[in-house]
């Protein structure tokens, strides 16, 4: 169980480097599912089975899917991935591992080791239902909204090709004013 | 289950994270720059559930499903703007919105 | 009592000043007018009852002092807003008043077309309660209120065209030059002060009797200090070069200001502060120098203008230094009685001026005018006896009376000369000269410009008024061998000291009288002769060389401007320049630049890119952390 934890640790990084250096969109994206799937197992191995199902399904399974299908609606493969040089991530690099540094040595100041325990689905969920529900609610809210704003914002399906093709925001306000009620 | 001391999960976590910052603040395609803002979360959720299982308290799990339910809700947003951005902008550069200045 | 209205005189002017500041937007022309010249009006009407109670009944010591409040009193010096009537100050009121309303009245139709006409009438109705505080101040320090007061007006009435700016640099000339005046008088009110501990003007003159000897150097210097501020007021030698430029603002205003009342409170102060003069007879003497030369100065100067008003304004500084000759041979009624015939003689040509300025389509010189004394046959009568009246016309105008007085004082009082008598008797020869040269050249001859306006009744009323007077208002003061009907004389005799004569029978005599007339008449004679009948010969004459330069010379005021701008103009102007790079000048440049960089450098931070931004924020994060982590 050790050793699953940290070869999905690897494997997780090494996923995350990919996904963030890959000039092809899809490939990263696919890359990116890797790196999820690989923290589904890490959370298995810490005793949270049930964050790890859920990070399967939610995180890798809807989320991503949810680029893909975007990936495919916005019709990347008309232009050129964008290449980045080599020299842009020197900056972002020494920040980052700052950051990292600063993170670490905050985080641990006491260490310890977990304790192998496993906490399941019955305690997540009686939790849940128990002193969060309040939470709970207000996620689908937040769901809710979010599903609103999104259809809102990127438009209405039955302008057919003339969403792609116009120019501006305010023309397809006006556009949408014009089709919509 | 795992007996791992508990400095090498949020580690993990950290470095995660670090990764998903630097590719924020490097790539310059749109849907490249939300999934570098999932990954930061999605690191954010495993300091989470590190924790969680640190105490044994399914505390930490019912913060993740929380930072999942609201990654979903910027995912779905934030593809929705994207597909907006693609529409006025005619590309996906993030450097290519820069009216915003002066 | 009448004569606690006194306050009201002006106050009426100030109360339609703020009512013009204040609700000018809102009045219709018609409404301007009436608050502008009506309130002015009223201030005569008042000045009439006063003055009929202080001539019936004169109250004690023949001098009215009304207080009104206290303005400060700080360390000793404690002066009120107090106002004092007598003879000199009630004929000053009277003249400003009357006059001032005629010609307010003839600016609501001159000014009619003028898109700024509630601005004149702000200006003009300031300038009127500023002189008439002026006159009736009972101590200096509100007498140099006034002074100030007149001295802003006439900046902003000179300019009134100000988008003309050669309008605009003739009145800052006129500011400049008078604050030079203004200097030296305000340091004369600091030496009164000082020793006497006073500005009260009635106990300051006593105090200097008492406490200064004749000739101590106190007494001459507070005299020469409160001469400088006069001499520039009142456009004498040196400092008369602003007068001529001051022509640039409407007539009314050159009528007003620059002829009946704001030049002659030079003549008022000396009048007013005679003791000093007293006390310091050199300076006196020097006053009377001074007015002698200007006098002679002005009338040649004034022979070779072609400028119809120029020709009046030199003309009136003639007749200023005839004012100043008077108080500087101690005839100090004599120059009160020539200042209230000047202001009625020259209101009327400068008024009469502006008529036919505006007749002739805005044309000012004299040689393109000619032949109106068809055209324009009541403005022509009028004028003639404004221009006889300024060349002491025998027996008939008004100048006659009080410039030969002036003549006769100059030889006949015991501080008078033979070369002061001279130079006014040239003086009057030369008047004459100037004056009937420009009616002739104006009104006979051929016509070169066409008439386009006549004048309405609101503009020849105050010319018939002032025309009038200019004949009557001599029969006041008449000489002893007319029969010495003089109620004038005796009225200031209440105020002022009476002038000793020397004895000179000669002076008092007919003879003498006798001598001026001839002069004046043969003055008119060789003017009719060189300007009407010998014309071409004339101009034949005047184009030799020789007389070409002088006439130039003359043209230009003697050259002063020219000599004026080599000394100190262009001195100061070179100074400005090269002290502009002193040690505060980068100072504050450098706070300017400051702000300047800092805002390119921060708008510069501002590129509107996400990813800066994302990495500024990670930096402060790193930092924040830092900080917090490494407590």
């Amino acid at each position: 169980m050790t050793a699953l934890f940290y070869i999905a640790a690897v494997v997780a990084v090494i996923a995350t480097v990919l996904v963030v250096t890959r000039s092809n969109l899809v490939h990263a994206l696919l890359y990116l599912v890797v790196s999820l799937f690989a923290v589904a197992v890490v959370f298995y191995t810490l005793g949270a089975p049930f964050v790890a199902a859920l990070e399967v399904i939610v995180y890798a399974g809807a989320i991503m899917m949810l680029f893909l299908f975007a990936v495919m609606l916005l019709d990347v493969r008309a232009e050129a991935p964008l290449r980045v040089p080599r020299r842009a991530w020197l900056g972002p690099l020494v920040l980052v591992a700052v950051l990292v540094v600063e993170l670490i040595y905050a985080l641990t100041l006491n260490d310890s080791s977990l304790r192998g325990v496993e906490v399941g689905p019955q305690q997540v969920s009686a939790s849940l239902f128990g002193p969060y529900v309040l939470g709970v609610e207000l996620a689908s809210m937040l769901l809710l909204a979010a599903l609103i704003g999104a259809r809102h914002v990127a438009g209405q399906p039955d302008d057919g090709g003339g969403e792609a093709d116009h120019g501006g925001g305010p023309a397809d306000d006006a556009s949408d004013q014009e089709a919509g009620a | 289950m795992a007996s791992v001391p508990y400095s090498y999960g949020l580690l993990l976590a950290a470095v995660l994270f670090g990764i998903g910052f630097a590719g924020l603040l490097v790539r310059r395609n749109l849907i490249v720059v939300l999934a570098c803002i999932e990954i930061m979360l999605n690191a954010a959720g495993l300091a989470f559930v590190v924790a969680g299982a640190r105490w044994g308290r399914p505390d930490g799990q019912v913060m993740f499903l929380f930072v999942l339910a609201m990654a979903a809700a910027e995912v779905a947003v934030g593809l929705a703007i994207a597909i907006r951005f693609r529409q006025t902008l005619r590309s996906l550069d993030v450097d290519d919105a820069d009216e915003m200045r002066g | 009592m009448m004569l606690g209205l006194l306050w009201l005189i002006p106050s009426l002017p100030a109360a339609g000043f703020v009512v013009l500041v204040l609700g000018g937007r809102r009045l219709s022309r018609r409404g301007a007018a009436v608050v502008g010249a009506g309130s002015v009006g009223l201030a005569a009407l008042v000045t009439l009852l006063v003055a009929a109670s202080f001539i019936a009944s004169p109250p004690p010591g023949d001098a009215y002092r009304q207080v009104l409040w206290t303005w400060f009193d700080v360390a000793g010096l404690k002066p009120q807003i107090a106002f004092y009537l007598d003879a000199m100050s009630l004929i000053f009121v009277l003249v400003i008043t009357f006059v001032g309303f005629l010609i307010h009245l003839y600016s609501t139709e001159h000014m009619e077309r003028d898109e700024g006409f509630t601005r004149f009438f702000v200006y003009m109705d300031l300038f009127v309660a500023s002189m008439l505080v002026l006159v009736l101040a009972d101590n200096l320090l509100l007498l140099y209120v006034g002074w100030e007061g007149v001295g802003l007006c006439s900046y902003l009435l000179i300019s009134y065209w100000q988008k003309d700016v050669e309008n605009v640099y003739a009145g800052r000339k006129a500011f400049v030059i008078t604050r030079v005046g203004d200097t030296a008088l305000i340091v004369g009110l600091f030496l009164l002060f000082t020793q006497l501990h006073t500005l009260e003007i009635q106990p300051l003159m006593q105090s200097a009797a008492a406490n200064w000897a004749a000739g101590s150097g106190f007494a001459v210097a507070a005299a020469a200090l409160l001469l400088g501020g006069a001499v520039a007021k009142s456009a004498q030698l040196p400092l008369q070069t602003w007068l001529p430029d001051a022509m640039a603002g409407p007539s009314p205003v050159s009528a007003l200001i620059h002829a009946a009342t704001m030049v002659t409170a030079g003549v008022y102060l000396i009048a007013r502060t005679h003791v000093l003069y007293e006390l310091a007879p050199d300076v006196r003497l020097t006053v009377a120098i001074v007015g002698t030369a200007t006098l002679l100065y002005a009338g040649f100067s004034a022979l070779a203008q072609h400028d119809i008003k120029r020709v009046l304004a030199y003309s009136t500084i003639s007749q200023i230094g005839y004012m100043f000759l008077a108080l500087g041979v101690s005839g100090w009624e004599a120059a009160v009685f020539h200042f209230m015939t000047h202001a009625f003689f020259k209101a009327l040509l400068f008024l009469g001026a502006g008529v036919i300025i505006e007749a002739l389509a805005d044309e000012h010189d004299i040689f393109r005018m000619g032949g109106l004394r068809r055209q324009m046959p009541t403005v022509f009568w009028i004028f003639a006896v404004g221009a006889a009246a300024l060349a002491a016309l025998p027996f008939v105008t008004a100048g006659f009376y009080s410039k030969d007085l002036i003549i006769a004082t100059s030889l006949g009082s015991v501080d008078g000369s033979v070369w002061l008598y001279l130079g006014a008797l040239a003086g009057a020869f030369v008047t004459a000269l100037y004056a009937f040269r420009l009616v002739f050249i104006v009104f006979f001859g051929e016509q070169h410009t066409p008439v386009t306006r006549r004048p309405g009744w609101r503009e020849r009323l105050p010319l018939y008024v002032l025309g009038v007077l200019s004949v009557v208002g001599g029969l006041v003061w008449m000489p002893g061998w007319l029969g010495g009907f003089h109620p004038l004389e005796s009225f200031l005799g209440t105020a002022l000291p009476p002038t000793e004569l020397g004895g000179s029978a000669f002076a008092e005599s007919a003879g003498a009288a006798l001598l001026t007339i001839v002069i004046v008449l043969v003055g008119i004679e060789i003017a009719y002769l060189l300007w009407l009948r010998w014309q071409a010969a004339t101009a034949r004459f005047a184009a030799q060389p020789v007389p070409r330069a002088i006439q130039a010379f003359w043209l230009h005021g003697w050259g002063f401007d020219w000599l004026y701008e080599r000394v100190f103009v262009r001195p100061v102007k070179w100074f400005a320049r090269i002290a502009r790079g002193d040690l505060v000048e980068p100072a504050v440049g450098g706070i300017a630049w400051l702000n300047l960089r800092a805002w390119r450098a921060l708008s510069a931070s501002q590129n509107g890119l996400l990813r800066t931004y994302l990495t500024v924020a990670g930096v402060g994060i790193v930092l924040v952390l830092a900080i917090v982590v490494l407590r």
